[in-house]
């Protein structure tokens, strides 16, 4: 069996490993800025604070989406149907945090 | 035979009809996603009722320097996670859970030159890569253990309830750093994600003791290895969430 089957191993890919290299940087210095940002802009902003979180945090997750798991090199179809679904996250965020406010209001 | 093939990639109509990959993607592969499509509706469903908690607690609205724990409102999450191992009484905010972070995206780095290796058919990089991926996998799981255990151990001082009483460190009845329900949140979230990396461990074992043993290399491709990192990938992503919502908000 081994003597028959011959494994042909393919040379590195080294574009890849660059694409994977520079989007490890970015992870790594999005992170690092949201460290700064916790630490230098104070708690009164509060809400800057939080909307800029949230922006990193989407565009970290872009990255590790779109190219650690390959979905923005997948047809389009696919890329649909993983995507579109989760609006239905957005429309329970907006629900359920409005609700929060009213409980908030009740129990004060 | 590739008379019929033909016809049927003419006919826009017919892609979808069977026999094709109209998403080329494989089977196992388009199910994973599926999967992994259901479990972020979960954790999506987890972290909006952190939000909701959250929100329908009074915040605290004093001087941040003043901050005590306090039953009567949230507490900030940096003035609660600031413990680091061997440095005992330290006050460093964050920073044992931005090494965890960093430990996850380097794990999840190490996954993806595994899947690259493994679509040269390069058996001994697999090997070399998904090994580093469960060694990162698992010193996350141990930082969390750690992390587990200073909070449920609490600090030296505790906090002084109203009718005298000193309670330390937070379980499921009772909590030194605010609101039970912030104890229950953490456990179940933070819980629920580690459960997620144990289990990505345990199949990237599975997956790296078959690329060991040459199962995968006779298969004659290692689509199995991309089939897992995506799941471990989708274990980062979740942390990068976690991270946000719970740390640093």
């Amino acid at each position: 069996m081994e003597e028959t089957t011959h494994i042909d191993v393919k040379p590195v890919n080294k574009d890849k490993i660059k694409l994977f290299l520079r989007v490890t940087l970015y992870l790594a210095a999005i992170t690092a800025f949201e460290f700064a940002i916790a630490f230098t802009v104070p708690h009164e902003y509060k809400w800057v604070r939080i909307i800029v979180f949230i922006a990193l945090t989407i565009v970290k997750a872009y990255y590790i989406v779109s190219e650690f798991m390959h979905l923005g090199h997948e047809k389009r179809s696919l890329k649909m149907s993983i995507v579109l679904p989760l609006l239905f996250v957005v429309f329970l965020i907006f629900i359920l945090l409005f609700q929060a406010q009213a409980i908030y209001d009740v129990l004060q | 035979m590739s008379g019929t093939a033909v016809v049927v990639e003419d006919s826009n109509k017919s892609i979808w009809a069977g026999g094709l990959e109209p998403m080329k993607a494989s089977y196992g592969k388009l199910m994973m996603w599926f999967f992994l499509l259901s479990d972020a509706f979960t954790f999506s469903a987890l972290l909006i009722t952190y939000g909701v908690i959250r929100f329908s607690h009074p915040a605290y609205d004093g001087a941040v320097e003043d901050f005590v724990f306090s039953q009567s409102y949230w507490p900030i999450p940096e003035k609660v996670f600031e413990a680091v191992p061997f440095l005992h009484g330290v006050e460093l905010p964050l920073v044992f859970v931005g090494i965890m972070t960093f430990i996850l995206i380097l794990s999840s780095v190490t996954m993806v030159l595994a899947v690259e290796s493994g679509e040269r058919m390069d058996r001994k990089g697999v090997e070399k890569w998904m090994l580093w991926t469960i060694v990162g996998g698992f010193t996350f799981l141990g930082c969390q253990a750690w992390e587990w255990s200073h909070f449920i151990h609490g600090t030296e001082a505790g906090t002084r309830l109203l009718d005298g009483s000193i309670i330390y460190g937070a379980s499921l009845t009772e909590n030194q750093y605010g609101p039970s329900n912030f104890a229950a949140l953490f456990f179940f979230i933070t819980g629920f994600h580690g459960f997620h990396v144990f289990s990505g461990v345990v199949i990237n074992f599975i997956i790296f003791y078959q690329a060991v043993v040459g199962k995968l290399e006779k298969r004659g491709h290692y689509e199995m290895v991309e089939k897992v990192g995506l799941y471990w990938h989708f274990v980062d992503l979740v942390w990068v969430f976690v991270f946000t919502f719970f740390y640093l908000v």
